[in-house]
């Protein structure tokens, strides 16, 4: 990867619920085909930024961009369209409840496009098949288990091909080997779609094994205290709280998650 | 013929090879597994290779379309050759197959017969009315154990609902109640007034207030109002599981949840009751003045209407109904579901119970003073 597109720029951000700082001075880019973690103590506005990205909170001061883009700063038609480059998946699913699990994922294909009813269904077979889910169609979110339930999260955040992948803590709540799946399968994507995939977690082995870089937020000092590949800021990282966290797991269980990389 | 770019296949060589052409995107106009089918089933091939040179740009709709070929192929015994495929396509194509279909386990059918069976539909009215008894059963205990100072209840919580139910309902109180009064009063008038009997307005807005409309609608408010917010804010609770963390901490949800709201209610309803009376007597009072019936004339006239055992029916009234209304909303919360759908069907749940249970015990109300004589 000799000359890096940046696909999304954040710059000069500040974020506050109301007077109530959360952080501030966050500058970082994530560069296109990037699996980019924001990681960081709880309680350090790591979901907020995530949920500043998509778009869902305005900034307090500052602005992201995507490509010369910012969603912010665009019409409403333009912001439509980011929109649809983008999948999305909540911490706790966000399945919509009063829905089966193929009509959650056929929501986003009714909204964009003009696809007939069977071409829909198709869609969504091949898309529930990708989560490991093909033949739970007619499931209501509460009759499937959690890890199902971000599975299928993962299945309607992907319907539509999306340029950028957004996660909220996708393995929280879930056993290392279903993690361990979920893993797998947001870099399969990552790869198979070429997509840009931001994740929001304090996991560390996913941390190691997804990673290809990373900002850290403090909560102490309200801002982003360092940037780069996970795998480096172990070893190098100039801030100790950093190295801390990230080698709280210990140097054995960080080797381990880190060689099982593919 | 189609154009370049018009995403299209073609079965060739004894229907051995799948040729793919053009852009396979959801947005184009892509070919329907149908037709692929068709012509397999009249090649009857043993294997499928993919044939991939002409295909251009693709996204979704080719492994969608691919996936398709190959669940059909396994059903039928072809083998289903898909080393020519982009790389990108066989991985996804192999993520997409790792894990079987699964097959949903049949439901249990019910024929029409027993679906009419009426010892059914019997049995499901009885243990409906099981689990009122119940509930109501667990609420007296529960009342038993606070009134001799052992129950979970929190003062602070109780002291909220009083104000949830009693000050912040003021508003829609005095607006339906006054215009209670104002109806009743054009209704008499009316009639009265073919036998120029106006003056009677008075006594007719006074008991029919303080007897049946002040509790009536009083309840009636209160259930849409208290009653459905009691049912919601129960089921939320039960949705994010904190009713099971108020369980497993050893307290009674009755005790905790359900008795502060139904005793807050039934504290408040007679207040609000007695405020919705006076509110409606001079609602029907303002229509008389417009009828010649002054202001003076209806108060010497409502004086001597007014009798004890009106006003007492009245407030006996509105402290059943505050526990019907209480109970009501109260079971439909606790016995919510789990997902945000049960959360509304709770709510609804709880307006039609109450709403059905206030005129059922006002119908038995009226003939058990009808038969006492009050």
């Amino acid at each position: 990867m000799a000359e890096r597109e940046v696909h999304i720029h954040v710059d000069d951000l500040t974020m506050a619920y109301g007077s109530n700082l959360i952080q501030a001075d966050l500058n970082f880019d994530v560069y296109k085909g990037d699996v980019f973690v924001i990681m960081g103590t709880s309680g350090c506005g790591k979901s907020t930024l995530l949920k500043h990205m998509i778009g869902l909170y305005p900034p307090a001061k500052g602005d992201i961009r995507f490509g010369d883009k910012s969603f912010f700063h665009s019409d409403l038609e333009t912001q439509f369209q980011m929109r649809r480059s983008w999948g999305i998946t909540y911490q706790s699913g966000g399945l919509f409840s009063a829905m089966t699990l193929a009509e959650n994922a056929a929501l986003p294909l009714q909204q964009y496009t003009t696809l007939s009813a069977a071409e829909v269904a198709d869609i969504v077979a091949y898309k529930l098949a990708l989560v490991g889910l093909d033949g739970y169609q007619d499931y209501y979110p509460s009759e499937i288990s959690g890890g199902m339930q971000k599975r299928a999260g993962l299945a309607r955040a992907i319907a539509l091909d999306p340029d950028i992948l957004f996660f909220d803590e996708p393995s929280a709540g879930l056993d290392p080997i279903s993690s361990q799946l979920l893993d797998d399968l947001i870099l399969e994507m990552q790869e198979s779609l070429g997509a840009t995939v931001v994740i929001v977690t304090h996991e560390l082995a996913s941390i190691f094994a997804i990673a290809s870089n990373s900002v850290f937020l403090d909560p102490e000092t309200k801002t982003m205290i360092d940037y780069g590949d996970p795998k480096v800021l172990v070893e190098q990282s100039e801030n100790e709280k950093v190295r801390r966290f990230l080698a709280r797991g210990g140097t054995h269980a960080m080797s381990g998650a880190a060689g099982d990389t593919p | 013929m189609s154009t370049p770019g018009t995403p299209d296949f073609q079965l060739t060589d004894n229907g051995q090879t799948l040729a793919f052409s053009g852009d396979w995107n959801i947005e184009a106009d892509c070919p329907d597994f149908g037709d692929l089918q068709a012509q397999l089933e009249a090649a009857r091939p043993t294997e499928l290779r993919c044939d991939t040179a002409a295909l251009g740009d693709w996204d979704s709709a080719l492994p969608a379309f691919l996936l398709h070929c190959q669940h059909y192929c396994e059903n039928a015994g072809i083998s289903f050759g898909t080393d020519a495929l982009p790389e990108g396509a066989q991985r996804l194509l192999k993520v997409a197959t790792a894990v079987k279909t699964h097959q949903r386990p049949a439901e249990k059918t019910t024929s029409l017969a027993e679906r009419l069976d009426p010892r059914a539909r019997l049995k499901s009215l009885w243990d409906n009315i099981e689990d009122h008894l119940v509930f109501i059963g667990e609420n007296t205990v529960a009342l038993m154990k606070l009134l001799t100072g052992r129950a979970n209840t929190r003062r602070a919580d109780f002291v909220n609902f009083i104000y949830q139910a009693g000050p912040n309902a003021f508003g829609i109180i005095t607006l339906t109640s006054f215009l209670v009064g104002m109806i009743l009063a054009y209704l008499g008038a009316a009639q009265l007034a073919q036998f120029g009997a106006q003056i009677y307005v008075a006594n007719l807005v006074t008991i029919g207030m303080l007897r049946e409309m002040g509790a009536l609608m009083t309840a009636v408010v209160m259930a849409g109002r208290t009653g459905a917010a009691y049912a919601a804010q129960l089921g939320t609770m039960q949705t994010r599981e904190e009713i099971d963390a108020i369980v497993t901490l050893g307290i009674s949800p009755i005790e905790f949840l359900v008795l502060p709201r139904m005793i807050a209610l039934v504290l408040i309803m007679p207040l609000l009751v007695l405020y919705a009376n006076v509110i409606g007597i001079f609602g029907g009072a303002i229509v008389a003045a417009g009828m010649d019936v002054s202001l003076i004339q209806f108060g010497q006239q409502m004086r001597e209407a007014l009798a004890f055992n009106h006003l007492w029916t009245g407030l006996l009234k509105s402290v059943v109904f505050g526990v019907l209304i209480a109970i009501a909303g109260c079971r439909a919360g606790i016995q919510c579901g789990r997902s945000s759908a049960a959360v509304g069907e709770a709510a609804t749940n709880a307006v039609v119970t109450s709403i059905v249970y206030l005129i059922v015990a006002d119908a038995a109300l009226n003939i058990l003073f009808q038969k006492l004589g009050v």
